[in-house]
């Protein structure tokens, strides 16, 4: 009976090891890539943090777009199609991960878009201000065409910004004699078409441009960029054609959304810009980051003075937790702004929270007379309680600020809210494995 | 075994003196909005050593028509200069006359708000801060719910939001100070942090009522006051250790952190101290006052029962 007892404490024992182990490794891998920094890695490994406005230097532009031309059953999709447009004219600049997005506030639609790291912000303001400008383009005929890519092969430079295949239609068709584009359904076939109406004007240029174009391609250019490429099967005079082809629905309804945005031009009006210079934000950044360690290192002082050998495998969690938490932030990847680190930052005070409300718990289970290892586990079980109230209430305030505020301090309530939920699996489980495993 | 029942009285004479001032400043001083809930602009200048005149920058944006202008100096090598919002070509122009004058100023930060946004900033702000509100008093309810005895369940949570307001109005009053005294202003992170404050004030607040809870299913003959000035005693050392683990990150991120964090830390800071305190001088001693009064109705009741 006592070998079985022992044979079984022994099997707990490895089981418990191997917990440990796997945490151990699985820490390291978070910390190489959390680190990220060293030449051996896979590339994967080297992703950087994605950095706000705020750390890595840049502008935030938010616009109000008038909308008072446009249908209100439309707008949704007059909005996609300015926020295409613009995301198009933002990617000339180079910028790494320009974010355009739309936000509707009550009534009113909003374009936020946002420019890590760009210089020239007054051309960019220029260039994003502009109108969409639609047109119609014509073939070249096809000795021209090679004429110009010959050129071009040879660095002509007075060759080298025309396009060798199109040409603006003669007469010019542009986005102003555009109705609107409306997505349809083939009534036989069921497959998404783009459906084009002109207005008075536009039908009789639209007439002899198809006239004169019969089984040749009529291209459809946005801000000098090709969205589609229709063949003309035939004249068609009264003003109104169908793009067909092998659509999917999206592409469809994209090519749709491109096509009134420049038919249907939305006015929009620069509200509000936060430009923030890269030397200020890596600055900052430098400073948070000394921070944060310097509160680390002050957390774990006060758990080694206050709980002892306890304080040693808390610390060794907390660290854990610190790896895993900034490993999470990048594989997502979190917007790390300057409130998003101070979230974390904070975060690290409260993960050892739940140890401490653990190791008072044990104390007070010593001091009733029961012996180390019971008092440990009914410390882990009767804290629990507490322990989960407590935390849900700071969730709860996350996900409020979450979803009620601007995207600064969505930064916040996001860090902090990941910091609550990794610190219940760090505080609890990964201390108590290597509790269990060590402590005799 | 510090007896907090009797000490109640003193604990409630200072939170009253203090919510009373905070709430004095506010309604006198009021807060001072910052920039993104009023709208208007801020540009930072580094001035790599130049020594700029203040009265030539403040003369550019009068010649183009912006009446309001404050310029202060930031840390040893910068320039502050707030106006109302500007715009874009405005800004250009700005820059390019303070470039032909110094030309070795560089721009730094360039913000501007129009009113618009603030406005929506400032009702998001208050729907926020009402839902918050909300929802723990909906959680605490629950998390309480089989606590019905000797009082129910609501009333824990109702103490809690009385202490939640008292943690949060102390910072609040001592920010409009600061705001009528030293000019300092509050910006959507001073909402964010009051938030917070609420999330951290029930935090510690739950963790007494949570061995209350516990006290009263274990001993369910102690008398109420007893059973929550033991739950006092035995949770007091994690409710300081708890809080001052915050306190030491805060304190670093307050003395080594960025310049544009510091009042939010502050906030943050001075909101963590009054929140543990109120859960140990204040909370549970209501719940007790509570306590009494009620029996004390009931009792006058059953008198008038027995009188009958």
């Amino acid at each position: 009976m006592d070998y079985n007892k022992n044979n079984f404490a022994m099997k707990e024992n490895s089981k418990n090891l191997l917990i440990v182990i796997i945490i151990l490794i699985v820490a390291i891998i978070a910390g190489l890539f959390a680190y990220g920094e060293f030449d051996f890695l896979p590339s994967w490994f080297k992703k950087p943090y994605r950095l706000g406005l705020d750390l890595s230097g840049g502008t935030r532009l938010i616009y109000e777009a008038d909308l008072s031309q446009v249908a209100e059953k439309d707008r949704d999709s007059a909005m996609n199609g300015l926020r295409d447009v613009i995301e198009r004219r933002v990617n000339l600049f180079g910028v790494s991960e320009p974010r355009v997005e739309v936000a509707q506030v009550g009534e009113n639609y909003r374009l936020n878009v946002e420019l890590a790291g760009i210089k020239d912000i007054n051309q960019a303001i220029r260039m994003i201000g502009e109108t969409p400008y639609l047109e119609f383009r014509e073939q070249r005929p096809q000795e021209e065409t090679e004429k110009i890519l010959e050129e071009q092969k040879n660095n002509n430079p007075a060759y080298q910004f025309i396009d060798p295949y199109f040409v603006p239609s003669q007469p010019l068709l542009t986005g102003k004699y555009l109705k609107a584009a409306r997505l349809d359904f083939d009534p036989r076939t069921y497959e998404p078409v783009v459906s084009l109406e002109f207005n008075d004007e536009g039908a009789k240029i639209f007439a002899e441009l198809t006239k004169k174009n019969v089984g040749k391609v009529l291209a459809i250019y946005l801000d000098g960029e090709p969205i589609s490429l229709p063949v003309v099967q035939e004249e068609i005079t009264e003003g109104k054609a169908q793009i067909t082809g092998k659509f999917t629905a999206d592409e469809a309804k994209k090519l749709v959304e491109n096509l009134n945005a420049g038919a249907l031009p939305v006015p929009i009006k620069l509200i509000s810009q936060q430009s923030i210079g890269a030397l200020q934000g890596e600055f900052f950044l430098k400073l948070s980051i000394k921070a944060g360690v310097i509160g680390l290192i002050a957390v774990i002082i006060f758990m080694l003075v206050m709980y002892g050998k306890l304080g040693i495998f808390s610390s060794l969690a907390l660290i854990i937790y610190t790896i895993l938490n900034l490993a999470i932030f990048k594989l997502i990847p979190v917007t790390m702004s300057l409130s998003g680190i101070a979230g974390f930052i904070l975060s690290i005070g409260m993960a050892v929270d739940a140890n401490i409300l653990i190791f008072e718990r044990y104390r007070e289970e010593k001091k009733i007379g029961l012996e180390n290892k019971r008092a440990l586990s009914e410390g882990f079980k009767r804290a629990w309680p507490s322990i989960r109230d407590s935390n849900i209430s700071t969730i709860i305030t996350c996900l409020v600020l979450y979803n009620f505020t601007s995207s600064m301090v969505k930064g916040f309530a996001l860090t902090l809210l990941i910091g609550v939920v990794t610190s219940m699996f760090t505080a609890i489980t990964v201390t108590r494995s290597l509790l269990k495993a060590f402590l005799k | 075994m510090i007896d907090f029942i009797k000490t109640r009285k003193i604990a409630y004479w200072i939170s009253g003196a203090l919510v009373l001032i905070a709430w004095l400043s506010l309604i006198i001083f009021g807060l001072k909005p910052g920039m993104d809930f009023t709208g208007g602009s801020v540009l930072e200048l580094k001035l790599n050593g130049v020594s700029v005149d203040h009265q030539v920058i403040a003369d550019i944006y009068h010649q183009l028509g912006y009446q309001n202008v404050s310029i202060s100096t930031s840390g040893d090598d910068g320039l502050l200069i707030r106006s109302s919002d500007i715009s874009e070509e405005n800004h250009q122009n700005i820059i390019s006359q303070i470039k032909e004058k110094y030309n070795e100023v560089e721009e730094l930060r360039f913000e501007s708000f129009g009113p618009v946004i603030g406005r929506e900033l400032r009702n998001k702000s208050i729907q926020a801060i009402i839902l918050v509100v909300i929802c723990i008093i909906l959680y605490l309810s629950y998390a309480f719910r089989q606590v019905s005895r000797p009082m129910a369940s609501w009333r824990y949570g109702v103490t809690a939001i009385l202490a939640l307001i008292h943690d949060i109005s102390i910072p609040a009053g001592l920010f409009a100070i600061l705001g009528h005294f030293h000019g300092v202003e509050i910006d959507s992170n001073f909402i964010v942090a009051l938030l917070v404050i609420l999330g951290f004030s029930v935090h510690d607040t739950i963790v007494v009522f949570d061995r209350i809870r516990e006290k009263l299913r274990t001993h369910p003959s102690l008398d109420f006051g007893q059973i929550i000035n033991e739950g006092i005693n035995e949770t007091i050392r994690r409710s300081i250790f708890t809080s001052l683990t915050l306190v030491l990150v805060l304190l670093a991120l307050l003395i080594f952190g960025p310049a544009s964090l510091f009042y939010f830390t502050l906030t943050l800071l001075i909101g963590t101290f009054f929140g543990t305190y109120s859960s140990i001088f204040i909370v549970s001693p209501l719940l007790y006052d509570w306590y009494l009064f009620l029996q004390k109705r009931k009792n006058k009741n059953q008198g008038k029962i027995k009188k009958r």
